[in-house]
C-alpha cells in the first residue's frame, strides 16, 4: 500500500490557518532554512484513510487468538478502558497534591494489597514500569540488602531456560551471572545447583513456573540450599498466570518477585501500551522497596517518601498509573473466585492444546505442563522448520506462537493459548496445526513459501539484519 | 554432519582454537555452531589488550534466530580481533574455521589449550546430542 511520503502533494494541507503558511518561509533567517528533510504535505482524508488502512492490516488479540507462549496474550476486557477513561482518573494531575488524590492513592494501596494476597509477599511497590524493570528493582534491592549486611556476594546464578532480561537486570547491577543448568526433563539440575551455591551467592532467579511452561518438582529443595547459604530467591513472575489464585509465590520459598500487570492482569501490551511490573517483597525487604510508598492512616491515603533505606526513586512520579487502574479493574471484576478459576483456565486450555498436539508434533518434554508448553520442530518432513510453520499459521488468521526461545529446546515452538480462547476456538486451531503438518508432507513447498495471504510476503530477516535500510527513499 | 578439521582444538561451548607460532591460539565458532545457529548477522568483538581467564565470556553472536555467547577457548591477553566481521558477519557462516576466525589469544598457560577437546573428542560430544 505504499508510505505516506507517496501520497504526499506539494502544498496540500489538512487543516489551513489564514495567512500563515504563506509568510512563514519569509520570517525565518535563510541560515537556518535547511533543505532535504521533506515532510509529508497531504489532506486530511488523506492522512486519516492512510493509517486507517495501515491499521486494518494489524494482528492483535481483538482480532484473533494469539498464541505468543511466555507473552500471556490474554483478552483484555473492555470495561478496564472504560475505567482507565474515567474523567477522575484520566484528568487528574500528578502533581495535583494528596489531598485532591485520595482515589487515584486508594486504588494503588489496594492493588499492592490485592498483588500481596495473591503472591503471599508482604509488600509492593507499583513503581516499576515493565517486568524488566522490576527485575532491575529487585535486583538492587538484593544488592542493598547485601550491602547492609556488609557481605560481598558477586554472583547471580540464573537457570538456561531464562528470560534474557534476567541476565542483563544482573549485569546492570554489577553483579556476575553464573548459568544453571537444566534437566532433560525441564527442572533446574539440582547436582548442578547444589555445586553452585556458596558463600558468594547473592540470589538465584528463577521463572515460576519456567519458561518451559512447568513447575520446578524441587522448588523447595532450591529455596531451602539458597536460604542455607544465606542467598536469597528471586522470582520472575512473567508465568504467574498459570498459578495465580492457586498457589502463592512466598510459599515456594521466593523472598522477592515481580509481577508483569500488563501479562497477568489483563492491561494492553506488545505494541498496545506501556506495561507494569510491580515489586513484591518478604518483610525483611520491605524498607529497600522504591519510593514513594502508599501508605495508609485510617481513610487517608499518602505517598511516603521518608524511607531512609529506600533503594530511591526508580521511576518519576508513581508509575504507570493508568495500568494499574485496569489491572485494579480486572481483579475486582473477577474476584477472589473468578482470579483462581482464570489461572485454572489457562492450565486446562494449555493441557488441551499439548495433549492435541502431541500427536502430530514433537513434543520434547512430555509432561502435564502449566499455562504453555513447548513443541520441537526436530521431526519435520522435507526440512520444514519451526520459522516455516510460524509463518504459514499466519495464512490461517492466528497469529504466530513464540519461536526459538527457549533456546535449549531445538526448533522451539512455544504456545500459549491463555484462559479467554473458547473450546471451539481452540480445536479451531489445532486442526490448523494438524492440516499444517500435512501439507509439510504433501507440499512443503507451500509451508516454506508461506506466508501468502498476510499484505507482506515472506520478509527477508537476514538481509534486513545485515544490511537495514532505515530511511524511505523512492 | 558439520566439519570438523583435524589438529585444532575444541570446546564444548563449539569454539575452536588452533596454535599458530608458541603461543598465540586463533580462535572462532565451529561449523556446528554456526549451522544451529543459522545466518548470522551481527559480531560483538572483544578489544586488543583484553585479558579474559578461560571460558570467560568474550565475544557475541547474534544470528536471525539467537543472540549467543562465545567464551575464551584459553585464557590471555587478546592480541588481535578480526574487524571484517563488523562489516561481513556472514563469513562467520560461510569459512568458520578460516576467514571467519573471530579473535587471537596469547595464551598465558599452554596447559589450557592441551585440556581442550581434539577432533575426535568433539565428534564424539557432538554425537552426544549436547
Amino acid at each position: 500500500m505504499g508510505v505516506i511520503f507517496q501520497k504526499s502533494k506539494k502544498g496540500r494541507r489538512g487543516v489551513t490557518v489564514p495567512g500563515w503558511f504563506k509568510d512563514v518561509k519569509e520570517e525565518i533567517p535563510s541560515a537556518m532554512m535547511r533543505t532535504g528533510l521533506e515532510t509529508v504535505e497531504a489532506g486530511e482524508v488523506d492522512v486519516v484513510r492512510h493509517y486507517t488502512a495501515l491499521s486494518q492490516m494489524n494482528f492483535g488479540v481483538d482480532s484473533g487468538m494469539y498464541p505468543l507462549g511466555s507473552c500471556t496474550m490474554k483478552y483484555n476486557p473492555k470495561i478496564n478502558e472504560k475505567t482507565a477513561s474515567l474523567e477522575g482518573f484520566a484528568n487528574l494531575h500528578p502533581l495535583a497534591g494528596e489531598e485532591m488524590s485520595q482515589g487515584a492513592l486508594r486504588v494503588m494501596h489496594e492493588l499492592a494489597g490485592y498483588l500481596c494476597v495473591i503472591s503471599g509477599m508482604d509488600a509492593f511497590s507499583l513503581a516499576p514500569a515493565a517486568g524488566a524493570h522490576g527485575e532491575l528493582a529487585g535486583v538492587m534491592v538484593i544488592k542493598k540488602y547485601f550491602q547492609e549486611r556488609k557481605e560481598d556476594r558477586k554472583v547471580i546464578l540464573i537457570p538456561d531456560t531464562a528470560h534474557g532480561t534476567n541476565p542483563a537486570s544482573v549485569a546492570m547491577c554489577g553483579f556476575e551471572v553464573k548459568e544453571v543448568p537444566s534437566t532433560k526433563e525441564g527442572d533446574v539440575d539440582m547436582e548442578a545447583l547444589a555445586q553452585m551455591v556458596d558463600g558468594s551467592t547473592a540470589a538465584m532467579m528463577l521463572t515460576s513456573p519456567n519458561t518451559l511452561g512447568l513447575f520446578d518438582r524441587n522448588i523447595h529443595k532450591i529455596a531451602d540450599l539458597l536460604h542455607a547459604k544465606g542467598a536469597l530467591f528471586y522470582c520472575d513472575g512473567a508465568n504467574l498466570n498459570a498459578v495465580m489464585g492457586k498457589a502463592r509465590v512466598k510459599d515456594m520459598g521466593f523472598d522477592l518477585m515481580h509481577i508483569n500487570l500488563h501479562k497477568t492482569f489483563s492491561t494492553p501490551h506488545g505494541g498496545g501500551g506501556p506495561g507494569s511490573g510491580p515489586l513484591g517483597v518478604a518483610q525483611k525487604l520491605e524498607k529497600f522497596l522504591p519510593v514513594p510508598v502508599i501508605a495508609r492512616r485510617g481513610e487517608t491515603f499518602s505517598l511516603d517518601y521518608d524511607r531512609p533505606d529506600s533503594i530511591g526513586r526508580i521511576h518519576s512520579f508513581y508509575g504507570n498509573f493508568l495500568v494499574f487502574l485496569k489491572a485494579y479493574t480486572y481483579i475486582r471484576m473477577l474476584g477472589p473466585e473468578g482470579v483462581r478459576e482464570a489461572g485454572e483456565n489457562a492450565v486446562l486450555n494449555a493441557n488441551y492444546l499439548l495433549a492435541r498436539l502431541k500427536e502430530h508434533y514433537n513434543l520434547p518434554i512430555d509432561r502435564i505442563c502449566k499455562h504453555e508448553f513447548v513443541l520441537s520442530d526436530q521431526d519435520m518432513p522435507h526440512g520444514v522448520t519451526t520459522n516455516d510453520i510460524a509463518k504459514r499459521i499466519l495464512d490461517y488468521g492466528y497469529h504466530a506462537p513464540t519461536v526459538y526461545f527457549p533456546l535449549l529446546v531445538h526448533g522451539a515452538i512455544m504456545i500459549e493459548p491463555t484462559e479467554t480462547e473458547s473450546l471451539e476456538t481452540l480445536d479451531a486451531f489445532v486442526e490448523t496445526m494438524i492440516r499444517i503438518r500435512k501439507e509439510a508432507e504433501s507440499d512443503p513447498e507451500l509451508v516454506k513459501g508461506a506466508p501468502q495471504t498476510t499484505p507482506v510476503k515472506r520478509v527477508d530477516a537476514v538481509g534486513a539484519a545485515r544490511k537495514p535500510v532505515l530511511k524511505w527513499e523512492e | 554432519m558439520s566439519s570438523i578439521p583435524e589438529g585444532i582444538k575444541y570446546t564444548k561451548d563449539h569454539e575452536w582454537a588452533r596454535l599458530e607460532g608458541d603461543f598465540v591460539v586463533t580462535c572462532g565458532i565451529t561449523d556446528h555452531a554456526q549451522e544451529m545457529l543459522t545466518d548470522i548477522v551481527f559480531v560483538e568483538l572483544p578489544e586488543k589488550g583484553d585479558e579474559v581467564k578461560q571460558g570467560q565470556q568474550i565475544a557475541v553472536v547474534e544470528s536471525v534466530k539467537a543472540v549467543s555467547d562465545v567464551y575464551a577457548p584459553v585464557g590471555g591477553r587478546v592480541v588481535d580481533v578480526n574487524m571484517k566481521l563488523e562489516d561481513s558477519p556472514e563469513l562467520l557462516n560461510s569459512d568458520p574455521y578460516g576467514e571467519g576466525w573471530i579473535f587471537k589469544i596469547e595464551m598465558s598457560s599452554k596447559e589450557e589449550l592441551d585440556e581442550l577437546m581434539d577432533e575426535k573428542a568433539y565428534a564424539e560430544h557432538l554425537e552426544s546430542g549436547d
